[in-house]
This record gives structure tokens, C-alpha cells and sequence, in this order.
């Protein structure tokens, strides 16, 4: 996946502004009423270019909470909000294989 | 080991202040992002996919155990109790949390660990073989020359913001386990005809976008010359080098395109300037130097002593082991041993805290204290009495790091990929998983013989794929996760760029595709000991090419 920073604002379909939490980097959306939440579902969806850089631009002026705010894409469906894309998947979800245990074995 | 003195231990307390100062700011928002993100990046951190990651530098690879419990502990207590060992023989954590990084930072210093330099567009960790002082082929150990390199390259002012980062690495092998020709300085210690030991220099050696083997311009460089000589090369860079395009900024790009020969001249003329002054090491500073270097003082013990002779008749799953993850030792009576990181369905290269404090406490009492870290992802006790080894085994076992496959197809280098990494395409890990999975057999394995698989899940080549004797690289195409094959690279002494086999394939194909290679191999070998590079050199790859693209 292209990283989406050195990507082209192009909007097709529903999108959200994503970015990493300062203090632990953790994965965080950019909520309809301002501020960060870990819950794609909170998240503000947009359809169109105008709007996504009127959201980016909002949660890129947030300098302090979270870092690298990007615009992301998104599916809606009966379970609500869900990425849109493998990189989005991995980044709410964490890695596709189960971490090392106890031995690794 | 090599011992730190005050000076060393003052300098990564200061940074540890430094950086606990900028984290505060940092936090307060004091700093902006675009402030702080070029002081992390000098500690060695980044922002991944989902977290912080802090890479932490293992210099030429070599750790106490007490620096191994230490990043056992640091996992358990900051992180997610396991580490990652890198290509480059770094550590890197991959889920911390910056508000955690100055505490991180300051238990890491209590061993002399740091993060500095393992990013940012300087001199990086400088690696060298993981068997540097034991191995019974080298001519001299090769990590006091990778120290002195170390003093001088660290917080060096004119060397701090280079065009582009810098990685060198040392051998004194004839037989090449450090991939030095693949660096952008690689210098190869051995004998000239008169007796005499000094460096090959090889520069411009590098993978990523456009890989290059390095070109050598100096055959001979005297051990006095060292600093001065590899001073001038980065003069030369930092003059030269390209700073208007982050992708041709690399130095094997200037030696390209401006020509070995003329860039060997270059350095030649700079180097006239200071070669006999301050920068020309004093024997005795050599000589200081390997005396802070405390080396194990090996008992007088005999090799192949009844205890192993009787393991090895007695137990064949030892003698697997024996036989694949046990090398020679320039000591009588002693081994180097292996410990692969690579179980069947893990990921390569990780260890779980518990993992580690175990091997600290088998390096205890069993290789004076010491490990070394390999950039094939493994780990190495480099001092182990030959009549301690079933036991060793056993331990090994226990904990999931003696899968006899060291140098085998299942023994997989890896990057991140997508699964962690900002910057990849797609992932590697579990590609390598179903890799180890289809090839899970022993038997078969061992029926294949050494084959080196690296996987890298973007362009920028950290799984060092160019050089795989089969490399699979990850690309994206609309959105989804395809993966090109090349066949025939090696990273070792007659280091050679892979061929590319066809078009790439998706993800769902790439395990069955590298079986299809691998069988066409044993087919057409022309006897079982020739190794896959030099089956893929005697006949190219077309006959593999037929062979997997026929069947799609």
C-alpha cells in the first residue's frame, strides 16, 4: 500500500481522518464534533474532497494529541464503519498473525 | 565483550537527560511534531502503523547477558513482551510508548545500551560477522576495528547530517557472513603477500530502489590508514552526494554515476590531505582498543569428549542439531551454536522475554556470559565446551530455539512488512510463516540444502531480498498484495543481485510458487550437493521460469 501521506488527496467513497495518538501512538479517528477517539465507529465519514480537507485540516491543527493525521478510506456496512483498505484493517485491527507467546512456541 | 569506560557511560546519560527533556516538551506541546520528529529519530525512534517502535543498537552484534535481561525486562515491563532482531543486528521494540521512552532509555543505559544512530542520515550500527573472534577462518577479530569505527563515527559533527544514511560493515573472513559488499562501505580485513593485514575497501555496495554490489577501491588499506581512509570516502560523500532527491541520495548513486575510478580518486585526493595527520591510528591505540575487549579464558579441554560422541550416537534429534546449528571454534574443545529464531509458523527473528532471559542465563553458564546477534535473524552463543553441548541442547529445546534449520530453506529473513511498518507495501511475516509451514519437514529441508529465502514487503529492502538465493519482494497492484520472485542473489563473498523470474504473483500463490521453484531445483541439480545459486548460475532461470509460469 502506498503510504498515504505521499498520496494525492483523491476521495472516492467514504473516508475518515485517521493519526496516531502523541503519548502511545496508538491508533485514533477524527470525531464529527472535533477531537480524537480509538473507535472507528466515532469517527466523522465523509464522501467528498472538500469535505475530507476541511476534516484534515481541522484534526491537523490538533498538533498535540496525535501526529501524521491522513485521510483514510472506509466501508459502511451493517456493522457500521469498518476500514477500508489492508493497511486500515492491520492499523485498528494490529498485525494479521498472532504475537509471539511464551517461548514462541 | 567490549567494556565501556566513564566517558562512554557519561555520553548515553546525557542523551538519556537530553531526551527526557524533549519528550516532556514534546508531550507539553511545546515542541511542534515537525520539532521533535528529527530528535526521535536520532534515538532510533519511529511511528509505525499502530505505535511507537524503538530500534536499539547492538554494536557489531555482540551482547552481555546482563544487556539481554535488560531488554527481556524492558519487554515485559514497556512493551509486549517479546523483541525483534533485525537484518542490521539492531533490537527493536515495536509497541512503545513515547511517554515511556525517557525510563525505557535510561534501563537500556544501565547496561550501555542507547538507541543513537540507528536512524537519521548518519553513520549507522556498524555490523560485522556474527562469529568475530571465534571463527576459525578470520585473520584477526574484526570488532576492534568495527569499535574504533564506532568512537569515532558517534556524534561526529560533519558525519551527522549526511545526504543520506550510512551503513558499514566489517569482515576478516574469507568466507563473508556480514555481507559486506552489499554496504555502503564494506571492508574486508585480511593478509597481503607480505604478511602484512590490512582492509579491502569496497564502497557503494547497497539495496533498496536500485541495488548495487560494491565496487572495491582499495585493495590493500594498512590498519594505520583506517580512519583517514574511510574519513575521506564520507568526505567525499557528504561533498558529492545528492541531497535534491531523497532516492538518489544514497552513496553507491554517486559512485554510479560518477564511476568507482573517479571516486576512488577523489578520495585518494582528500585522503593525501589527512592521512598522516591526527586520523592515523597509533598502534598502541590499536592495541588499547582490543585490550578493553575481555576475552573468555577457555579451559584446556579436547575436542569431541566422550559426553558429545555419546549424545551423538545415542540421540538422533541431537545429532539433527549437532550437525546443522554447531560450527567450529578457533578453540580446542569449543563450538559456536546457533540459536534459530525461526520455529515453524513464527515470526522470523522475534523472542519472547521469556526467551531471552533464559539464553542470557544459558550464555551464563555456558559461553562466558555472551551473545551475539547475526543479520540473518538468529542468535549465536559463541563460546560453548563441546562437552556441554547435549546439555545446551536440551535447554535450547526447551524454549523453542534449536529447530535445526540454520541456513535452510525454513530459515527465513524477514522484514516488518505491513503487519508493523509505515512504509511497506505488504506483508512479509506471514508469507515466511506459510513458507516454514510448507517446508516443515526436517528431512526435506535437510534433502534441499542451504538456501537463504528473503522476503521484503516494499522496495526499500530491509529483508535484503536482492541478495535471497530466491528473494520475494511485496508491491502493491489496485490495492492489492502481489509479490515479485528473483532468483540466483547471494550476499556472501561472491555477492551477486538476484534475477527477476516474470511477472509478480498475488499473495495467495507466492507459498506454492516457491515450492514449484524449489522442486524444479532438485530436479534439475546435477548432483545433491549443488547448492541452489549454483544450479540458478549454470542454467538461469528460465527453466524455473517455464516451470512455475506453465502451471499458471
Amino acid at each position: 500500500m502506498t503510504a498515504p501521506s505521499q498520496q494525492k488527496l483523491k476521495v472516492h467513497g467514504s473516508v475518515v481522518v485517521t493519526a496516531n495518538r502523541l503519548g502511545d501512538g496508538a491508533v485514533v479517528h477524527w470525531m464529527a464534533g472535533g477531537g480524537w477517539s480509538a473507535e472507528l465507529g466515532k469517527a466523522a465519514v465523509v464522501t467528498n474532497a472538500q469535505a475530507a480537507k476541511e476534516l484534515l485540516a481541522a484534526a491537523t491543527a490538533d498538533d498535540v494529541n496525535a501526529v501524521g493525521a491522513y485521510i483514510a478510506p472506509v466501508e459502511l456496512n451493517s456493522d457500521g464503519v469498518q476500514p477500508g483498505n489492508l493497511r486500515e484493517r492491520i492499523r485498528v485491527g494490529g498485525p494479521t498473525f498472532d504475537l509471539p507467546i511464551t517461548f514462541g512456541i | 565483550m567490549y567494556i565501556y569506560d566513564d566517558l562512554d557511560r557519561r555520553l548515553v546519560a546525557e542523551r538519556v537527560d537530553e531526551f527526557r527533556d524533549q519528550v516532556a516538551r514534546r508531550l507539553s506541546g511545546e515542541l511542534t511534531e515537525e520539532e521533535f520528529k528529527p530528535l526521535r529519530l536520532m534515538n532510533g525512534v519511529y511511528l509505525q502503523l499502530h505505535a511507537y517502535m524503538l530500534r536499539i543498537a547492538i554494536p557489531y552484534g555482540t551482547l552481555s547477558s546482563a544487556q539481554l535481561r535488560t531488554l527481556a525486562q524492558i519487554a515485559r515491563r514497556y512493551d509486549r513482551n517479546y523483541g525483534h532482531f533485525t537484518t542490521r543486528q539492531n533490537l527493536q521494540f515495536n509497541w512503545i510508548k513515547l511517554s515511556d521512552l525517557p525510563d525505557v532509555m535510561a534501563d537500556l543505559a544501565s547496561t550501555g545500551l542507547h538507541g543513537m544512530q540507528t536512524s537519521g542520515n548518519c553513520v549507522r550500527n556498524i555490523t560485522t560477522d556474527q562469529w568475530a573472534g571465534v571463527a576459525t577462518d578470520e585473520v584477526e577479530d574484526p570488532r576492534i576495528f568495527a569499535e574504533i569505527l564506532r568512537q569515532h563515527s558517534t556524534m561526529h559533527p560533519e558525519f551527522t547530517y549526511l545526504p543520506r544514511k550510512f551503513k558499514i560493515a566489517i569482515t576478516a573472513a574469507p568466507h563473508d557472513r556480514a555481507a559486506v559488499r552489499v554496504h555502503d562501505i564494506g571492508l574486508r580485513l585480511h593478509r597481503n603477500g607480505a604478511g602484512e593485514t590490512g582492509f579491502e575497501v569496497i564502497v557503494g555496495g547497497g539495496l533498496g530502489r536500485a541495488p548495487f554490489v560494491g565496487k572495491t577501491i582499495k585493495p590493500f588499506l594498512a590498519k594505520r590508514d583506517l580512519l583517514s581512509y574511510v574519513e575521506a570516502i564520507l568526505r567525499v560523500y557528504n561533498q558529492y552526494g545528492r541531497r535534491d532527491n531523497i532516492y538518489k541520495a544514497r552513496i553507491k548513486i554517486l559512485v554510479h554515476d560518477m564511476g568507482a575510478e573517479k571516486f576512488a580518486a577523489e578520495v585518494d585526493a582528500e585522503w593525501l590531505n589527512i592521512k598522516d595527520g591526527a586520523l592515523a591510528i597509533d598502534p598502541a591505540f590499536i592495541d588499547d582498543i582490543a585490550g578493553r575487549f575481555r576475552y573468555p579464558r577457555y579451559e584446556m579441554v579436547i575436542d569431541n569428549p566422550a559426553a558429545l560422541k555419546r549424545a551423538q550416537v545415542t540421540n538422533p534429534r541431537f545429532e539433527n542439531w549437532f550437525k546443522n546449528a554447531v560450527s567450529p571454534h578457533k578453540a580446542p574443545g569449543y563450538s559456536i551454536v546457533t540459536l534459530s529464531l525461526k520455529p515453524e509458523g513464527g515470526p522470523p527473528g522475534d523472542a519472547t522475554s521469556e526467551q531471552m532471559d533464559r539464553i542470557a542465563d544459558l550464555a551464563d553458564r555456558y559461553s562466558f556470559g555472551e551473545i551475539r546477534v547475526g543479520h540473518e535473524q538468529n542468535l549465536v552463543l559463541p563460546h560453548v565446551a563441546q562437552g556441554d553441548l547435549p546439555a545446551i541442547w536440551a535447554a535450547l529445546d526447551e524454549i523453542g530455539v534449536a529447530t535445526p534449520n540454520v541456513s535452510l530453506v525454513s530459515d527465513i529473513i524477514a522484514c516488518p512488512g505491513l503487519d508493523y511498518c509505515s512504509l511497506a507495501n505488504t506483508r512479509s511475516i506471514p508469507v515466511a510463516q506459510e513458507l516454514t509451514r510448507r517446508f516443515k519437514s526436517l528431512d526435506a529441508q535437510r534433502a534441499i540444502g542451504r538456501l537463504h529465502i528473503n522476503i521484503s514487503g516494499c522496495i526499500n529492502a530491509c529483508g535484503h531480498h536482492h541478495v535471497g538465493h530466491i528473494g520475494i519482494l511485496g508491491v502493491e497492484k489496485n490495492g492489492q498484495e502481489f509479490f515479485q520472485i528473483t532468483l540466483g542473489g547471494r550476499a556472501d563473498e561472491k555477492a551477486e543481485l538476484g534475477t527477476l523470474l516474470g511477472p509478480a504473483v498475488p499473495y495467495a500463490e507466492v507459498a506454492d510458487v516457491i515450492e514449484d521453484v524449489v522442486a524444479t531445483y532438485v530436479e534439475l541439480r546435477e548432483r545433491p550437493d549443488e547448492l541452489f545459486v549454483e544450479t540458478v548460475k549454470r542454467l538461469g532461470v528460465e527453466p524455473f521460469k517455464e516451470r512455475v509460469y506453465a502451471a499458471r
